[in-house]
């Protein structure tokens, strides 16, 4: 039961991930990305690394694959230009894609079968979640820490790269708006018939 | 039921689970077609009409006619719409507001220590999460699918609406996690057992912190409308300014879908707030053990379920009323709520309860 659903899973992981390159529209790639990383997280579902698979969804589907889309759908992009020049990348493509098949071929030989019955996806815990929490806290604490610096120093950088103070913009101060009372925004006229105010 | 499942044999379990799919979803499809009526009937009750009432006796049989009415229309595909992302979209939805019922424990189980779930996850929570999370992808599909100026722009704003309001939902999950220590629903909603007090909303035996856990409730609230793209953050389909939003080119089945979609994460978002907030299937007052012992575990599993029901149908009053009498948020007002005000809030609170938990732990 859990080979054929390897099966079908990793075929759906290795299919969605060739029609990332190989579709027209960029949308649709970034769609099939999706479906890519979805499948993955059932893999690791399969190996009962639930924990990760959750996060994989939650991270990469839930929130960086929508800013992808976001901005692939927001480009103008004409596409048929760029295909056009993309057949110089050709000859690097091909050394990248034997180097990696070699790569594995060479782990594959080095490691005689890729089977995974000794897999124990929560080493000395009683779960998933607890047992990355122990080494994550623990033994991997300062790289944990350091990996968090990082991220911060990103997001700070983000928010310098688009921060701009752009004089003519009108801006609303919620605590003035909520701060008016009536007295301060209207003003009872009682103009005479025929006369304006 | 887990246990019960493998004492039937390997042949029996699938079909046993495929029954509890079967009997979820005709459930689930029922409560949405009454609920609807219910959503309208009380906002046509706040505006002083009279709502649905034609059809059936007090106009009960309204939802089946308007799915009649859905079903038979023809299925207009705008010319330049991508077709198979536009017809795929509504599917998307649908689908995913079903699956996520299949992590939600609805009752006590029969025998001790086990619910009424169809898969107890040991990260159903983070399991909720994901696949609320991939809601967003619906409407962005159908609105860029659509290839129209008001499908487009819906899209957009509900693909920075919902990840901005997930993030505090987010944080919420965790403080509840926090005082539980396991992200098992189960194990959520068991420790909640014993009244009202007990309940994480309100949690009077680690007094202190109900001064976070109920603001906590609050705003897991306010982001279950923001997330379901409720009033008075619908601003993904705002009528007065996109028409229908990502919705607009969308007519028959596969709006039926949109729509059945929506209102199955709004009943989620229910059951989600029940189970983390509310005490689930636990009662408001606690059954004494001598007491729960001399019952037959059956109707103990009945109340549960009838307990959780009931809480799900005061959020889901809740959901209605606030549609009735909120007026919609400005563009700027909804990403100010979410990222100046919800987040660090949220954040602080998840400070606050692992520091109690750490220095006192959590009595329960």
């Amino acid at each position: 039961m859990a080979l054929i659903a390897f099966i079908l899973i990793g075929a759906v992981v290795v299919l969605s991930a060739m029609l990332v390159i190989v579709a027209r529209n960029p949308v649709h790639s970034v769609l099939w990305l999706i479906l890519a990383f979805f499948s993955s997280a059932g893999l690791m579902v399969l190996i009962g690394a639930e924990f990760l698979a959750m996060l994989l969804i939650v991270v990469y589907v839930g929130a960086v694959a929508v800013l992808f889309l976001f901005v692939v759908m927001m480009l103008d992009v004409d596409f048929v230009e760029l295909k056009q020049g993309s057949l110089g990348y050709w000859p690097f493509a091909l050394l990248i894609g034997v180097i990696l098949v070699a790569e594995l071929a060479l782990v594959g030989a080095a490691s005689g079968s890729l089977t995974f019955d000794t897999f124990d996806p929560s080493p000395g815990a009683e779960t998933n979640t607890e047992a990355i929490g122990a080494v994550m806290y623990t033994q991997y604490l300062l790289l944990f820490q350091l990996a968090g610096v990082i991220l911060l120093v990103a997001m700070i950088g983000a928010i310098v790269l688009t921060l701009r103070h752009r004089p003519n913009v009108k801006r609303q101060s919620v605590s003035a708006q909520t701060g008016r009372r009536r007295a301060d925004a209207t003003e009872l006229k009682d103009p005479a018939p025929g006369q304006g105010i | 039921m887990s246990n019960a499942i493998e004492s039937l044999g390997s042949l029996w379990g699938p079909l046993l689970v495929l029954g509890q799919i079967g009997l979820f979803t005709l459930v689930l499809l029922l409560s949405i077609a009454f609920l609807l009526l219910l959503d309208r009937k009380i906002w046509a009750g706040v505006m002083m009409r009279k709502g649905p009432n034609v059809v059936g006796p007090f106009g009960l049989l309204q939802s089946f006619a308007d799915f009649g009415k859905f079903l038979l229309k023809e299925i207009v595909i705008p010319a330049g719409a991508n077709k198979f992302v536009f017809i795929f979209a509504p599917i998307l939805t649908c689908t995913l507001a079903f699956a996520a019922w299949a992590a939600i424990p609805v009752a006590p189980g029969i025998e001790g220590g086990t619910s009424w779930v169809i898969s107890d996850l040991n990260v159903g929570v983070l399991y909720l999460f994901a696949i609320s999370s991939l809601g967003v992808y619906g409407i962005i599909m159908g609105g860029w699918a659509s290839n129209s100026k008001y499908p487009f722009l819906g899209a957009l704003r509900s693909a920075a609406q919902m990840v901005s309001y997930e993030v505090s939902i987010g944080f919420v999950i965790i403080t509840v996690i926090l005082m539980v220590g396991s992200m098992n629903l189960s194990d959520i909603v068991n420790n909640q057992a014993g009244g009202l007090q007990n309940w994480h909303a309100f949690s009077f035996q680690n007094f202190p912190l109900i001064v976070v856990m109920f603001p906590m409730f609050v705003i897991f609230f306010i982001s279950a409308l923001a997330e379901t793209n409720r009033p008075p953050f619908d601003l993904p389909e705002a009528e007065s300014e996109l028409v229908a939003g990502y919705q607009v080119e969308y007519g028959s089945t596969p709006y039926l879908l949109f729509m059945l979609g929506e209102y199955l994460n709004i009943v989620l978002m229910c059951a989600m707030m029940t189970i983390l907030f509310l005490g689930g299937w636990h009662g408001p007052v606690a059954i004494g053990a001598n007491a729960a012992g001399s019952m037959p575990p059956l109707l103990l599993s009945l109340a549960g379920l009838f307990w959780f029901m009931l809480k799900i149908l005061f959020l889901f009053f809740l959901f209605a009323m606030v549609k009735a009498i909120v007026p919609r948020y400005r563009y700027d007002q909804l990403m100010r709520l979410g990222w100046k005000i919800f987040l660090p809030t949220s954040l602080a609170a998840v400070l606050v309860v692992a520091g109690y938990v750490t220095y006192f732990g959590v009595q329960s």
